[in-house]
């Protein structure tokens, strides 16, 4: 008798909490965004195609469906910390095979030796570049990704990938980037220039 | 929004309110506040910054070769947020170049410069002596015109400021001056306390404030007596004496002081019915539109103990420092290390070498002797005494940003209202394991900034490379329809053409075939 | 010229974080000097012994962390945590006591958790704390005022009886714990204690002869209390430390004392004794102040003190230890981060 009443309570125990369960799970569910999307929002959106993809939210297609997180060499460290926090992963080091990272750079067209063949335009991804067949060529600087894939179609090799150029506006307070001793954890307090 | 008759009345009576936290670093004015404001002799060169001021850089309408007279723009613009700059003196525009600039990054800014010809022939603007019959359009734009931006420090356009769109209850001039050592304001006080108070003329004339009240700081008797003989025979300003406190002169603490109101976190001043001028750039409104000259000098204290003559001169904007340090009598033997902080020892900047030029906001150069302000040592780990937190005057928690800055965990800094931060240096200079708190909270706010930046930029990034890739598809799908129609209209054009004769043909080579194929099996059957 | 560079603020206040820990070091100068007087040596050769545990076990321990070790004991926070672990230990108790209790506390408490500014319990408290419970009858083992003591030591004496267990005449710890009358006498929060246990009133208990008035006062153990509460006094007025902590402590020991007094005052202390009979005056200048593990905002600051004071009569009075100031603060330093969340000060121009 003990033990079917036991059964019984239990039984409707865990009708009762599967109940709480089943409808909570419906009634609180979390509407995240879809993975991919959250991927692709942490790339750096050069569309630069170095991870071997066709841009960016291909490799974040590739990612969700279990590449590396670590062949992104425009994001470099920062990336693939915040990917393997959102993918629950180990960090690890940037794929050399990719590339590695650099400076942030744009391109600047040397536009005298421009002979207006337009395929640097087809080359990039986000349409900074501007100019018609035949005509010279130029970037806009704002929209420009840094991604490098105009150099190579370039048949004059008139397209320069430029670092961006730091001013009092964008600097970051790195009082270390002025040469000379660097003392405590972090680089200020006694710089000799 | 405070009530201005209501806070006159409590700052007669002499109360005033205090702002949290707070510190006392020893005074030291007294180095160079003694002697009157020196007049010095031009430098060999000029070094004009095209853009001194938060805002819009004008175009530069000077070329190489050309000569200027003293008070004449050298840029202009059509943007409301670009103030132009003038030539200090007069002489030839020799050279317009990239020169380090005054900003803690030393980096290189488009410069003007300038070789005296030693004559100082001003080119005035026209004299505005009946100002009370102008209207208030004539008077901004003659203060946006001899450009004058915040000489207090931030450097923000006053004639933007002075035209606000809300109603303004309390006009307050700023001559607290709380920052050590620094005592241009105390002397341009006691020297010019009348041209102060014609500035606040035209001020009034143009904003129309309730009320209006000048606050000094009671460790400068002298400057307050000078600004009470000049007001003496205008009853509609009150003058307040506010206790000497490091940072009283802040922008919002001292609103808070006077008022007992605080100034919201996403707003400006203006949202509660003040607006704050310095009393530097009183004089300077007076100077624009009584005498018709525009911003060309300003009082520069030179201190510090590594100076023989400290005092206070009248520098030309864009004077190089070592023309000042000359005059300073610096004698670098007296440093551990050649250092000049622009500003004072709380907030100023150290700048990279002797040719950074004196701007707009350039208030002290201080020149410490190598035990007046001892090189800061290796900070060591925060033991949390809180002390940061007791000195903090925007109710912060130093040391919670501190960590998150430092592991660089902005959004729990942000949740800790970082940016409510004002850099004061109260923390840092209290904190026995000194960390350099306010470098720290910099780094993380720039670093902010550039995240958002590139965030942004990344979005755009983004969106653009979408569009084209929809682009790409939409070409590729109407090419391919294109060739699908074409294709369409060739086997139709066939069709009419061969009749079903075609078909037929087809229908009987593949029968043919089919039997091959069919005999072809049979006989390796048989052979099996 | 090119110019050197630094960070602003480039002014500082010329008091860093040694000097601190330096200043609470003089400031238990009376109360130890107090301590000695009334029960004998024991307590110098405790403390020296701690300081040099302490030193070696964090030049150690910096050295593998490969941090700067000249720099880290000059911050003297080590020797303070040291000093105080050996004003709370009893004044003959064996060497190898507090060297594990200090080691404890530098190795296990402190530098494990990431060195100074990182541990989150106090450590001097938490080497106490393992003491007493590792090795309860040693840490009771205190010694009768010297002037009531059947056999008083010397400096010697309390050596060999540190260090051999026996004093040169050979009596032995338990014979040196002897009062006048012949027995061993008990601290003052002990005498009150096991009197009520044994069925006792509280007044009743008040007749054992460590007591030298009807209120409480103890001969001996409140002049100790009196002489550190002039240390923390020195501290206050040189703005070492902050009036939150210690006011907050004390207040909350008197409410709580007091209430509990006037609830059932046959059972339990009156409110003198529970502020001079133990470690509270101590405790409060110059332990809950230790601001690592406390609590940093105002409000948390008293919040954090008063609890202490809260606790430390609860576990006095119902607990299974004589004195409860360790255990109250250790009890809330596990608090600290959730006060510190909720009594964040209102920052400038935000709404509460």
């Amino acid at each position: 008798m003990t033990l079917i009443t036991a059964l019984i309570i239990l039984g409707v125990l865990a009708l009762i909490f599967g109940g709480i369960l089943g409808y909570s799970a419906i009634k609180f569910k979390v509407d995240a965004d879809p993975l991919v999307e959250q991927i692709d929002a942490i790339l750096p959106q050069t569309q630069c195609g170095q991870c071997g993809y066709p841009g960016c939210k291909p490799y974040a297609e590739a990612i969700a469906n279990g590449d590396e997180i670590n062949k992104c060499p425009p994001g470099g460290e920062a990336t693939i910390k915040q990917l393997a926090d959102l993918m629950g992963v180990e960090p690890k080091p940037l794929d050399g095979d990719h590339g590695v990272e650099d400076i942030k750079k744009v391109a600047y067209i040397r536009e005298a030796e421009c002979i207006g063949c337009t395929k640097c335009i087809q080359a990039c991804p986000v349409d900074a570049i501007i100019g018609a067949s035949k005509q010279m060529h130029t970037v806009i600087i704002d929209e420009c990704t840094g991604c490098d894939l105009c150099v190579a179609p370039c048949p004059v090799d008139c397209i320069d990938m430029l670092p961006v150029k730091e001013t009092p506006k964008t600097w970051q307070w790195d009082l270390a980037h002025s040469p000379g001793e660097q003392l405590g954890d972090i680089p200020i307090k006694q710089v000799n220039s | 929004m405070i009530d201005a008759n209501n806070v006159v009345q409590q700052i007669t009576k002499g109360q005033l309110f205090d702002f949290a936290g707070g510190v006392h670093p020893p005074q030291q004015k007294s180095l160079s506040n003694t002697t009157p404001i020196n007049t010095i002799a031009e430098p060999e060169r000029l070094y004009i910054p095209v853009k001194q001021h938060i805002g819009v850089q004008g175009s530069i309408r000077v070329c190489i070769g050309q000569n200027v007279s003293k008070g004449e723009p050298l840029t202009t613009s059509g943007n409301p947020f670009a103030v132009p700059v003038h030539a200090s003196t007069s002489g030839m525009v020799v050279e317009i170049t990239e020169h380090p600039s005054a900003h803690p990054s030393g980096l290189p800014e488009t410069t003007i410069i300038i070789e005296p010809d030693g004559h100082a022939q001003w080119q005035l603007m026209p004299v505005i002596t009946d100002y009370f019959s102008e209207d208030k359009v004539t008077l901004l734009e003659r203060i946006c015109q001899a450009g004058i931006s915040g000489l207090g420090g931030a450097g923000f356009p006053t004639h933007i400021k002075t035209n606000p769109q809300k109603p303004v209850e309390c006009l307050i001039i700023n001559g607290i001056e709380c920052e050590p050592y620094i005592s241009s304001d105390d002397r341009i006080m006691r020297e010019h306390a009348w041209q102060i108070k014609q500035g606040i003329n035209i001020l009034r004339h143009i904003i129309n404030p309730k009320q209006i009240i000048i606050a000094v700081e009671d460790n400068k008797p002298e400057a307050m007596d000078a600004i009470k003989t000049a007001c003496i025979d205008d009853t509609s300003i009150t003058i307040a004496n506010v206790p000497t406190k490091y940072p009283a002169g802040g922008e919002r603490q001292l609103i808070q002081v006077l008022t007992g109101e605080e100034v919201p976190h996403d707003g400006l001043p203006i949202d509660i019915g003040c607006l704050m001028y310095n009393v530097g750039t009183c004089y300077a409104i007076a100077d624009a539109v009584l005498h018709g000259k525009a911003l060309v000098q300003r009082v520069v204290t030179l201190t510090g103990q590594a100076l023989k003559a400290p005092q206070n001169v009248w520098a030309l904007l864009g004077t190089p420092i070592h023309h000042l340090l000359t005059v300073g009598d610096y004698d670098p033997q007296r440093q551990r290390s050649q250092k000049v902080i622009m500003g004072g020892p709380m907030m100023g900047f150290t700048v990279h070498n002797d040719l950074v030029p004196v701007v707009k906001i350039t208030n002290c150069l201080l020149v410490p002797d190598r035990e007046e302000l001892p090189d800061i040592q290796d900070e060591r780990p925060c033991i949390r005494c809180g002390l940061c937190a007791d000195a903090c005057p925007a109710g912060l928690l130093p040391q919670q940003l501190f960590w998150h800055s430092k592991a660089k965990e902005y959004d729990k800094a942000q949740a800790y209202n970082l940016d409510a931060c004002i850099e004061c240096g109260a923390c840092a200079y209290v904190c026995p394991s000194e960390i350099p708190l306010v470098h720290y909270y910099r780094k993380a706010k720039s670093d902010i900034k550039h995240q958002a930046a590139e965030k942004e930029k990344s979005e755009k990034a983004r969106e653009r490379f979408e569009t084209r890739q929809a682009r790409l598809l939409a070409d590729k799908q109407a090419r391919e329809e294109k060739h699908r129609l074409a294709a369409e209209a060739r086997k139709k054009a066939m069709e009419q053409k061969g009749g079903s004769d075609a078909k037929d043909k087809i229908a009987a080579a593949l029968a043919r075939a089919k039997a091959k194929r069919a005999a072809a099996q049979t006989n390796k059957d048989a052979e099996e | 010229m090119q110019f050197s560079l630094s960070s602003s603020p480039h002014n500082r206040v010329r008091r860093d974080t040694s000097q601190v820990m330096r200043m609470v070091c003089y400031a238990c100068i009376p109360g130890i000097l107090a301590q000695t007087w009334f029960f004998g040596w024991g307590t110098i050769i405790q403390i020296s012994l701690a300081i040099m545990t302490a030193i070696v076990t964090e030049a150690t321990i910096l050295e593998l962390r490969k941090k700067d070790v000249s720099r880290g004991i000059r911050d003297y926070s080590a020797i303070l945590t040291a000093l105080l672990l050996g004003i709370c230990l009893p004044p003959l108790a064996p060497w190898w006591l507090i060297v594990i209790g200090t080691f404890f506390s530098i190795a296990i408490v402190k530098q494990l958790y990431g060195g100074l500014g990182f541990n989150m319990f106090n450590p001097a408290m938490v080497g106490y704390v393992v003491l007493l419970i590792s090795f309860p009858i040693s840490m009771s083992a205190w010694l009768p005022v010297q002037s009531m003591a059947q056999t008083p030591y010397d400096f010697i004496d309390a050596f060999t009886v540190i260090t051999t267990g026996y004093s040169q005449s050979g009596y032995s710890l338990v014979q040196l714990q002897l009062g006048v009358d012949g027995i061993t006498q008990a601290t003052p929060l002990d005498a009150v204690r096991t009197g009520l246990l044994s069925g006792m009133t509280y007044s009743e208990t008040l007749s054992s002869p460590i007591f030298s008035s009807g209120w409480g006062w103890s001969t001996g153990w409140s002049a100790v209390s009196i002489a550190y509460l002039l240390g923390g006094i020195f501290l206050l007025q040189q703005r070492i430390i902050n009036w939150h902590m210690p006011i907050s402590m004390l207040a909350g020991v008197v409410v709580t004392a007091g209430l509990l007094n006037m609830i059932a005052p046959d059972q339990t202390g009156s409110i003198p004794f529970h502020l001079f009979s133990g470690a509270v005056i101590f405790g409060a200048f110059f332990i809950v102040t230790d601001p690592v593990s406390g609590s940093t905002t105002d409000k948390g600051r008293l919040i954090f003190g008063a609890l202490i004071g809260f606790w430390t009569v609860i576990i006095r009075t119902y607990g299974g230890y004589p004195d409860a100031v360790a255990f109250a603060v250790i009890i809330m330093n596990i608090a600290v981060p959730l006060i510190d969340y909720y009594t964040q000060p209102r920052t400038y121009g935000h709404q509460s």
